[in-house]
């Protein structure tokens, strides 16, 4: 089991996340936040292995994940 | 549950100012990782350079020395020399580096101070706007080649981390990418492995890295980053030049 | 020498005539002492390691002549931004462009206006003999140190080349403030900077006008200057470095022809002395200001003094080819009495 947060304030909404992810698991929101950007959320939390793929490739350190 | 991914210690918990998408925050992180790993943030000394990478001392969380535009590698020779038991980096962008300090790189390289040199490449001139960098690819559009780089009038691109790689000072060289997971782990293995050598007294050990300046090269962050891999890696191929460990 | 007594250990220099002899005593004595000589690839790059050097709290320096001087503005400017310390010795040539080796007293306006880019002054001490140069070098690693700011010990090649008699003066008891702005790596402390960006709102402003308090204590504090045969003098006669040695010599063969003339030669260039020059103008209405250029100082001077004085002005371009004799200089001063 594995869990990824991120800070969506933070996020800029790059989108390296998504496809950083082997199971595609992480999209744009619609939704814009306070910097005025769309950020990154996880779909499906319990599919998620906790590789740390879309962290390594974040470039603004706004995601951490628990394993 | 164990928190398996986290921000290294070395590095501050603030927002960047570097645009989406853009690699130097990665670059920023990989590096902070190789400072916690060798456990060298207390007694480092960063060298700022002028371009994005200026505000180094914002992001990492250690003593900063900011050189004018260019002389990054000068500076650090200085502080080096004046306080050994430091470890001392620079931290450049293509401008500064290939261009206004091709001189002060070259010859700190050749001397072998004992730096670690993480130069940025991203094929232009963030800061001011995206102007033609020494790094800019035939061809390419920027703000001030907007017939794109012509050879005969603007010469090729430089390749510094093969050009370093020429002199007896330098203890390892290599050119790395952040675009993909795979050339991402293999970065971070490079760059600490030129932390490794400073650390040993090794000499001089130099890091090239790809990055993706999607808001000077007009795309979004996907197509940029998508770039680094299929135009930059082609003509700036990722690969370890010079390592004195397997001379 | 001096410098070694002053505590310097670290010199970061390329070879210029005719300055060359610094570089080349250092890269002797330094090693031997646990100190560091490097030989840059140029000025500019020189500068730069004096400003990493700096920025880390120990004494070092550079040294040069004119045209390297003119490249290593880049790095001044950004080390009087960042309130570095640092000395920087210009035994300056003949110019503009490559000139020539020949004396020359062209570039005061360099030293003392703020050669590079921003607005800003650094210290500058225009020594008139070996002892001097020997005295003032010492003095401006303490300058540098105690107001956080660049020092420039500008001489010419009749000072730099000269050779005689020394007492090597030990290094002046001065009490300096603990550079607790060096870079060390953090070592468990606060983070520290050295910079000269200043991007946030209104913090660019307060830090110049921060500069300019301290200028301002600088002009208060350690203006310093000689004066000879001043307070009778109907003629005073104003020169710098050693064109004030030859002044001298002019100015005794007055006093002995009965004239009365007097020498006010500055030492320090920046802080300038303008109240001495005010204060002695009160009296003297006739001044004669003599340089090896074709008028620099001239302008600071009539600034400075009392405002029904004449100023008038004798100089020699760079690369005449020889120093003014005193006889030269006597028949100026007759002119000018």
């Amino acid at each position: 089991m594995a869990l990824i947060r991120i800070d969506e304030l933070r996020c800029k909404g790059c989108g390296l996340c998504t496809i950083a992810c082997p199971h595609k698991l992480i999209v744009l929101s619609d939704k814009i936040n306070h910097q005025g950007y769309t950020p990154a959320h996880i779909t499906l939390q319990d599919k998620c292995i906790g590789c740390a793929l879309c962290a390594e490739m974040c470039p603004d350190v706004a995601i951490v994940v628990f394993k | 549950m164990k928190q398996v991914f986290k921000k290294p210690e070395s590095l501050k918990d603030v927002q960047t100012h570097f645009c989406p998408g853009c690699h130097h925050g990665t670059i920023h992180r990989l590096v902070a990782e190789a400072m916690d790993e060798f456990g060298v943030q207390q007694h480092t000394i960063g060298v700022a350079s002028v371009g994005c990478s200026v505000f180094l001392y914002g992001y990492f969380d250690i003593d900063v020395v900011e050189s004018p535009h260019g002389r990054a590698a000068a500076v650090a020779t200085g502080v080096k020399r004046a306080k050994p038991d430091s470890f001392v980096f620079t931290y450049q962008g293509d401008g500064d580096l290939a261009a206004i300090g091709t001189a002060e790189i070259i010859h700190a390289a050749n001397r072998g101070e004992d730096i670690t040199v993480i130069f940025v490449n991203n094929t232009t001139y963030g800061m001011t706007g995206g102007q033609m960098a020494p790094t800019t690819l035939l061809g390419q559009r920027t703000s001030t080649s907007p017939y794109g780089r012509n050879k005969s009038k603007d010469g090729a691109p430089i390749r510094m981390a093969e050009l370093l790689s020429q002199l007896e000072g330098v203890a390892f060289s290599a050119r790395v990418a952040v675009d993909s997971p795979r050339n991402l782990m293999d970065a971070k293995k490079q760059i600490k492995k030129a932390f490794r050598y400073q650390v040993e007294g090794k000499g001089f050990s130099f890091i090239e890295a790809l990055s993706a300046c999607p808001t000077n090269w007009g795309m979004n962050p996907l197509s940029a980053n998508a770039r680094v891999g299929a135009e930059m890696c082609d003509y700036f191929k990722p690969g370890v030049y010079k390592n004195v460990e397997n001379l | 020498m001096a410098a070694i007594e002053a505590g310097c250990r670290y010199y970061f220099g390329y070879p210029i005539t005719p300055q060359s002899d610094i570089p080349e005593y250092l890269s002797r004595e330094l090693p031997k002492l646990g100190g560091e000589f490097i030989q840059a690839e140029s000025e500019i790059a020189s500068i730069n390691m004096l400003l990493g050097a700096s920025a880390t709290g120990v004494r070092a320096m550079t040294s040069s002549s004119s045209p390297g001087i003119s490249l290593k503005q880049e790095g001044i400017s950004y080390m009087a931004g960042s309130e570095l310390p640092g000395v920087i010795v210009n035994i300056s040539r003949s110019g503009p462009g490559l000139g020539g080796i020949d004396a020359s007293q062209a570039d005061y306006f360099q030293a003392v206006k703020g050669g590079g880019h921003g607005g800003y002054h650094i210290v500058v001490l225009a020594p008139a003999s070996v002892q001097e140069l020997y005295d003032l070098t010492m003095l401006a690693f303490d300058l540098a140190d105690n107001y956080r700011m660049p020092a420039m010990v500008l001489g010419d090649s009749v000072v730099g080349q000269m050779k005689e008699a020394l007492v090597a003066n030990r290094r002046p008891d001065t009490k300096l403030p603990p550079k607790d702005w060096a870079v060390r790596g953090r070592g468990g402390g606060e983070q520290r900077v050295v910079k000269s960006l200043f991007l946030g709102d209104g913090e660019l402003e307060a830090h110049n006008w921060r500069l300019h308090a301290k200028y301002q204590e600088l002009k208060e504090r350690e203006t310093r200057w000689e004066e000879f045969m001043v307070a009778d003098a109907r003629l005073l006669v104003t020169a710098f470095g050693s064109t004030a040695r030859i002044v001298k010599t002019a100015v005794m063969m007055a006093r002995e022809a009965g004239l009365k003339v007097g020498l006010l030669r500055p030492v320090t260039l920046f802080p300038f002395p303008e109240k001495a020059l005010q204060r002695a103008t009160q009296q003297c209405k006739k001044v004669l200001d003599i340089e090896l250029n074709t008028g620099q100082m001239v302008e600071d001077v009539r600034l400075c003094v009392a405002r029904d004085a004449e100023v008038n002005f004798y100089g020699r371009p760079p690369g005449a080819g020889s120093l003014p004799t005193p006889e030269e200089l006597l028949e100026q001063i007759r002119k000018h009495y």
